[in-house]
């Protein structure tokens, strides 16, 4: 029996070791580099590999971090927000109303936005949302507006359209795949023991949905806080997020130690507000039943 | 052999009148006319194979599909539109459908959202129903920690809770192991007795049915085949399928020789001629060659030697036995059995295996009795 099980084990190990030495490789070995220089002193051009914590001060130090920290979470937390909003009458939809013959087909044609390249996609926003975009030419051309809405280009709103949409995907499938997990019969006794529709969905539904919920939530909230395309593109460089400050630390600066240091905090902040998140959820289903 | 059991609800008002029911999914006829009254207070089963349409008629009592065509009463209101919240049914569903995130109490608790009392008051509620099926003590228990006969008790508690004025069961024991499921059976029929509210139970168990209900509507393909209480339809099945499909019944062909008064004279291989009382002469089905007789392989015997009152012996030899420890079958082929036709038709007989009677060998002569009583005439 014991020996069987090592035996099962060492096949388990055999199994997950390509993948694993592929992780290893490519995740975590660059992650400690970057901790590591993240201690290590600037000497201009190199690195001096000397123990410091003085990276960190400074970063803790510097306003324009904390302001430009704020701005990605404020993004991130509202690309979230929208994204998830949005996802799930999509998600419900696919769910209870699409016949199960043509679900396939309908997921499909969610990943869609998928076929083209990021980057392009983010350049259409450009030529949406711009100051002679679709939107504004076309508003203009109504005479409903004379000049050019300004609110919806290089700004945090024109930010979080962008992501919203193109995080839309990854909001879905979570929630699509907890709803479809959802004992039907569990519906039909909500309403069974005197709940309409509605309250149905907010006692059963809902609550059944949530692990679905949150990680639809971390799956968007954790990319768009590091996203860096967007905010350039988008944003016309005049409103940075966190990635574009480590890669101006890194590249433009070549201050590597610093930009490690901006990196593993932003990471650690990520981690941080992630748990809380969980945990948050946790609390929050367990008071509300 | 005839109606024993009293009738404890003859005068009892209807509960369920379902009239002229039809229902169609696109082309398939699930309901073809169902007419039937439920009466107030009363444990009633609707027992059929699977497909016959009985959840499907438990469902549109309980709200949860639309009639086609037809009405649905209960307690003398038309519940034509009215949602599944809105009427006064509960459900035990064939999962049992518990909430998988909310614990015992919570589940149980699920439908007292709008009730007026207090939080300690409804808390004392489903304590008290916890307490009916056997549950105390186990609102706390997260439901995913509960066996399949606590969940079923669970379920039952939560829809009892209500006091609705029908609860409705779909195939709630089928998922359950025997010896709980016989256990779940007895419980059931008290538990019914006890809170008085009309049971209907959805089974395609027969003995489930015979056991529980005071009366059984047998369904084949969207219609009621019968509909009587558990002797009449064991003793007196109105048709062969019905026959068949609650329990073991020997069928042998038949020569209808003359009808007098009260009976009609057959003639069947082995059995020579018989007079079968009008009240056992049922319809034979559509694509039955001719007509049959039917016994229960419990109506005869095997006998030391000689008729016995009305009882008649007639020959065979012992084709095949089965012992089950409190029972034996026997296949005995009756003499002058191959009839008609040349061809012999072994009839089953079941013994019960009492204490100093021998088990029969295979190929030796035995003694048939059987009473003219238990027969059931098909034409």
């Amino acid at each position: 029996m014991a020996s069987g099980n090592r035996s099962q084990t060492a096949q388990g190990l055999t199994l997950i070791a390509p993948p694993l030495g592929y992780a290893v490789l490519v995740l975590a070995a660059p992650l400690l580099t970057i901790l590591a220089y993240s201690f290590f002193k600037d000497g201009y051009l190199t690195v001096i590999r000397e123990f410091t914590l003085e990276n960190y001060r400074a970063v803790w130090a510097d306003p324009i971090f904390h302001r430009i920290m704020l701005r990605s979470l404020v993004v991130a937390a509202l690309v979230t927000l929208a994204t998830v909003v949005l996802a799930f009458p999509v998600a419900y939809f696919l769910s209870f109303a699409v016949s199960p013959q043509k679900k396939a087909m309908w997921l499909f044609l969610i990943t869609i936005p998928f076929w083209t390249s990021y980057l392009i996609r983010v350049f259409l926003w450009k030529v949406i949302l711009g100051y002679n975009g679709v939107i504004n030419s076309g508003l203009k051309t109504l005479g409903i507006i004379e000049q050019p809405l300004t609110f919806i280009l290089y700004n945090v709103n024109s930010m979080v359209i962008t992501l919203a949409h193109a995080y839309a995907p990854f909001a879905i499938l979570p929630i699509f795949i907890a709803l479809e997990k959802i004992d039907r019969s569990l519906l039909e006794a909500g309403r069974d023991l005197g709940e309409s529709r509605a309250m149905t969905f907010w006692r059963v539904t809902l609550p059944l949905a949530m692990p679905g919920v949150v990680a639809a939530a971390l799956i968007v909230f954790i990319p768009t806080i590091g996203d860096y395309v967007t905010p350039a593109l988008i944003g016309g460089g005049k409103i940075p997020m966190i990635a574009n400050m480590i890669q101006a630390q890194m590249l433009d600066l070549d201050n590597r130690p610093m930009g490690s240091a901006l990196a593993v905090t932003a990471m650690l902040i990520v981690a941080v507000i992630s748990l809380v998140f969980i945990a948050l959820n946790r609390r929050f289903l367990r008071v509300r039943q | 052999m005839t109606e024993t059991r009293f009738d404890r609800l003859a005068d009892a008002r209807p509960m369920i009148e379902c009239r002229e029911v039809q229902k169609h999914y696109g082309d398939y006829h699930a309901l073809r006319g169902i007419d039937l009254t439920i009466r107030a207070g009363e444990f009633f089963s609707l027992l059929g194979p699977s497909g016959c349409g009985k959840t499907t008629l438990l469902r549109t009592i309980a709200g949860f599909e639309d009639i086609s065509s037809g009405a649905v009463l209960i307690d003398g209101k038309d519940m034509e539109r009215v949602p599944a919240n809105r009427r006064p049914t509960n459900m035990v569903f064939q999962s049992y459908a518990i909430f998988p995130h909310l614990s015992v109490a919570e589940n149980v608790g699920f439908g007292l959202r709008r009730d007026p009392r207090s939080r300690v008051e409804k808390a004392a509620a489903v304590e008290e129903a916890l307490e009916m099926v056997g549950l105390k003590g186990y609102g706390t228990r997260a439901s995913h920690a509960l066996s399949g006969g606590q969940r079923q008790r669970v379920a039952l508690a939560r829809a009892l809770i209500l006091k609705p004025k029908v609860l409705l069961l779909d195939e709630p024991l089928s998922a359950l192991d025997r010896k709980m499921r016989e256990q779940m059976q007895v419980e059931l029929i008290k538990l019914q007795r006890q809170v008085g509210i009309t049971f209907v139970l959805v089974t395609h168990d027969q003995e489930e049915a015979l056991v529980m209900s005071d009366r059984i509507a047998v369904m084949f393909e969207g219609q009621i085949a019968q509909l009587d209480g558990p002797e009449a339809l064991y003793a007196r099945p109105t048709s062969r399928r019905v026959a068949n499909f609650i329990g073991v019944m020997n069928f042998l062909p038949a020569r209808v020789l003359g009808e007098t008064g009260g009976a009609v004279q057959i003639e069947a291989p082995g059995l020579g001629r018989v007079d079968i009382p009008m009240a056992n002469v049922s319809r034979a089905d559509p694509g039955d060659l001719g007509p049959t007789v039917g016994f229960r392989p419990e109506a005869v015997s095997l006998v030391a030697s000689g008729a016995q009152g009305a009882n008649r012996v007639t020959e065979g030899v012992v084709d095949e036995v089965v012992y089950y420890g409190d029972m034996t079958y026997y296949d005995v082929r009756l003499d002058g059995s191959a009839g008609f036709d040349g061809q012999a038709r072994p009839v089953r007989i079941a013994m019960r295996n009492v204490f100093g009677r021998e088990v029969q060998d295979v190929g030796t002569r035995a003694n048939v009795s059987w009473s003219p009583g238990s027969l059931v005439l098909f034409r």
